[in-house]
């Protein structure tokens, strides 16, 4: 009876392989040592590029272990465990928000652990959601736009800085599309909470004709062409890579608040493995994670220390907090006054 | 120490007020965890109400329908507070216009909520229990009453954590508690049977013959068990009283007959003219001699008893005592040709004590040695020093004591084995004994080297 009951589902299995959700890519690395004892399922929003030699180095470490490992953006992979119940051992991403919102809504499993309890307060979320990066998101300006003077420290300045120069920028000023991007929206949420200056800066480049995002890539390489001349709330680790070795651009850390994004995982109720995700989460987490995350894979481990050391430097809060932005009539609100204060007649 | 099952009044009373202590423990762990429990709840709650009423105020009614602003505040502060999963659901009647649209809406017994206090319920949702916070507000929304309900529900881990650390400090106050309580309860059974263990020890310290009442201070609750003593202790030494005094009545009225008898006996002796008669009537007159002797023996022994309760303090130079009693014993141990013998010390040996009862015990040892001694033979009176008392030694060449051991022969009306042939009461050596023990000196009887008895009589030196 189990066997027929077993058979049945394997065929139903096969033929349904169609998932909804969008993927990016979709990588599957042998298992060192050739013997595939388990297979560890991770799905991301981040590029499997950065996160290869990572994951390499866990494999290493854990022969026998063979990794699938998806790309999709941040609202797909959201949608493929909230509504999908995709069966991933460990969730990846960038959008703080979304995966606050699966850790509330009960689709995390709790992991406790050594490397789990070392992570400072603001730094997880009960103990069903984990950040394993800390990324600044900056301003990106020419060094051509400054004529000679300093990059604005604070958004005042950067605000001066656009007033007073309207002919050099029009047109010429990027950032996010937040009713496009998910991460877009997060930034200028939080930037709306905290600090009033930000409405102020938003009508500035608003009356510039803006050029507005969906995502990171496009921007940087209008950055680099000379067709942007600033691009703001960028996420500096992606951008320092892609704009090294050019002198004619220069990042900025603006000093009355600089948001930090964390990069977090949890483990999925629906994974069919989570002792695997909770094992890779563990080495993401450890001293090998992350220097291998901080040298290989250029994204800023967790570290309150540097934090301290840079006190403009907000982690933006992991706490029920960002759940208010995703709620439909609030997100609708906010792009409404977005729009308002943007797009310009 | 003492056999019986019966605990000791200090272990009944420590236990019980451990039992107390440890009860008082647990009541007030208990109580410290249900008001701080009670606490927590009420002040988790009312931030979710506070929550609650803050998205509340945010409805704005328009001509398409009731929408919300969600204040960030709201979320973030119930965030902060606890790490508690939030969920939250505004709905027009059963149309949810945002939020989680199957939290659950309180059931009709909870009573329509009033529109500035939220209501408070408990409900299950996503596989926990949730403690929701519901408003019900009017709005206005194209030119028609609309009632809108807010709902913010919350997990109570938070709670739970608080409750858990609450217990646990809790646990060390009451363990404190009774740790404090049992340190006192052991003090205070201490403080409290002190007075009857003082009792006790004073009762307890007292010398056999001691029948004095007893004064010692003692607390209320004992005072009828102390009257009764003394009552007991005075009825006894009255009855002791009585019966020395029935003694010396006694042997008074013995005696004077007596010496009437002798009389008429030794008269009937000079004028009897057979040798047969006069054999009968030395015979009788030596009984009489003996039951006088007897009598005054009682008689002394009753003085003894009697004086020894209450031992008069004098100075009594004990050299002139034996002295004078060597000289009113020597005619008699002439009739015997027994020579009496002394020798004094140097320095005069004053003791303090009882003259009369020095005097009847030294009477008793002589009258004995003169009684016992073989004719043609000397008794050694000597006094000497020896360390702090002043020791009296008579020693005769009699019969010894023929392995009879002193403890037997100091017994009331105890005589020796050897001494059949011998008129005697058996009290003269208990007089001698009780009268060392009186003041606090000591008698003792020995085998004298060469034959004979060694008495030695210790008073202390005043």
């Amino acid at each position: 009876m189990r066997a027929v009951l077993g058979a049945f589902v394997l065929i139903l299995a096969l033929a349904a392989p169609v998932r909804a959700f969008e993927i990016e890519e979709d990588t599957r690395f042998a298992a060192v040592g050739g013997v595939v004892q388990a297979e560890l399922a991770v799905l991301s929003t981040t590029d499997t590029e950065v996160l290869r030699p990572v994951l390499a180095a866990f494999q290493a470490r854990n022969p026998g272990i063979a990794l699938r490992y998806t790309v999709a953006n941040s609202q797909q992979v959201f949608a493929a465990i909230a509504d999908e119940g995709a069966a991933y051992d460990l969730v990846i991403s960038s959008a703080m928000d979304l995966q606050m919102k699966l850790a509330n809504d009960g689709l995390a499993l709790p992991l406790r652990s050594v490397a789990t309890a070392t992570l400072p307060e603001w730094a997880r979320w009960q103990d069903l959601l984990f950040a394993f990066a800390q990324e600044p998101v900056v301003l990106i300006v020419a060094r051509a736009a400054l004529g000679g003077s300093a990059a604005p420290r604070t958004r005042r300045e950067l605000t001066q800085l656009l007033r007073d120069n309207p002919e050099r920028f029009l047109g010429r000023i990027g950032t996010y599309d937040p009713a496009a991007s998910g991460a877009g929206y997060l930034f200028v949420t939080q930037d709306a909470r905290l600090s009033d200056t930000f409405w102020r800066l938003a009508e500035v480049m608003g009356g510039l004709a803006p050029t507005l995002y969906d995502s990171s890539a496009p921007m940087i390489a209008d950055l680099k062409s000379g067709q942007l001349l600033l691009a703001y709330n960028v996420l500096g680790s992606y951008a320092a890579p892609r704009i090294a070795g050019s002198d004619a651009l220069v990042m900025v850390e603006l000093e009355d608040h600089t948001l930090t994004l964390l990069r977090t995982a949890l483990v999925p109720g629906t994974a069919q493995a989570p002792e695997l995700g909770a094992l890779f989460l563990d080495f993401l987490l450890g001293a090998e994670g992350r220097a291998l995350i901080a040298s290989a894979a250029g994204l800023p481990p967790i570290d309150a220390a540097a934090l301290a050391a840079k006190p403009h430097l907000r982690p933006i809060r992991l706490d029920a907090g960002l759940l208010v932005y995703l709620d439909a009539l609030k997100r609708r609100a906010f792009l409404e006054e977005w729009q308002a204060a943007l797009i310009q007649p | 120490m003492k056999g019986g099952g019966s605990l000791s009044l200090r272990a009944r009373l420590v236990l019980q007020l451990l039992v107390l202590a440890a009860l008082l423990a647990v009541l007030l762990f208990q109580a410290v965890r249900t008001v701080a429990g009670d606490a927590a709840k009420e002040t988790l709650d009312s931030v979710l109400g506070a929550a609650t009423l803050a998205i509340a105020d945010e409805l704005r009614g328009s001509d398409q329908g009731v929408t919300v602003d969600l204040p960030h505040e709201a979320f973030s502060i119930l965030g902060s507070i606890s790490e508690d999963r939030i969920f939250y659901r505004v709905a027009v009647e059963d149309a949810t216009i945002t939020g989680y649209a199957d939290l659950p809406m309180p059931s009709a017994a909870q009573g329509p909520a009033a529109p500035s206090a939220p209501i408070f319920y408990t409900a299950p949702y996503r596989n926990a229990e949730v403690r929701v916070a519901m408003v019900r507000r009017v709005v206005l929304a194209g030119q028609l009453a609309t009632p809108v309900t807010v709902l913010v529900a919350q997990t109570r881990s938070g709670q739970a954590a608080i409750a858990a650390r609450v217990a646990n400090r809790a646990a060390a106050i009451g363990l404190g508690v009774f740790a404090l309580a049992a340190a006192l309860s052991i003090l205070t059974a201490g403080s409290v049977l002190r007075p009857i263990n003082r009792l006790a020890e004073a009762v307890g310290r007292r010398g056999p013959s001691d029948l004095r009442s007893v004064d010692h201070p003692t607390p209320a609750e004992l005072r009828p068990l102390v009257e009764s003593l003394n009552g007991l202790i005075a009825r006894l030494r009255a009855a002791l009283t009585r019966t020395e005094t029935f003694i010396a009545e006694a042997a008074h009225h013995i005696r004077t007959p007596l010496a009437t008898v002798r009389a008429r006996a030794e008269t009937a002796l000079r004028k009897a003219e057979s040798e047969d008669a006069r054999e009968t009537l030395r015979a009788v007159i030596r009984a009489v001699e003996e039951s006088a002797r007897s009598a005054s023996q009682l008689l002394d022994h009753a003085t003894v008893v009697y004086r020894s309760d209450r031992p008069a303090r004098e100075s009594v130079d004990l050299a002139r005592l034996v002295e004078g009693l060597a000289n009113s014993f020597g005619p008699v141990a002439g009739l015997k040709d027994v020579g009496i013998g002394f020798q004094g010390t140097e320095a005069k040996l004053e003791v303090m004590g009882d003259r009369l009862l020095i005097e009847a015990a030294l009477r008793n040892l002589l009258d004995n040695a003169v009684k016992y001694s073989a004719p043609d033979t000397d008794i050694m009176l000597r006094l000497s020093r020896e360390g702090g008392s002043a020791c009296v030694e008579v020693a005769d060449r009699g019969r010894g004591l023929s392995g009879s051991a002193q403890a037997a022969l100091t017994r009331r009306f105890a005589r020796g084995a050897n001494v059949g042939d011998v008129v005697g009461s058996g009290l003269g050596l208990t007089i001698v004994d009780e009268v060392a023990a009186a003041h606090g000196g000591r008698f003792e009887l020995a085998e004298r080297e060469g034959g004979g008895t060694c008495a030695r009589f210790w008073v202390p030196l005043s």
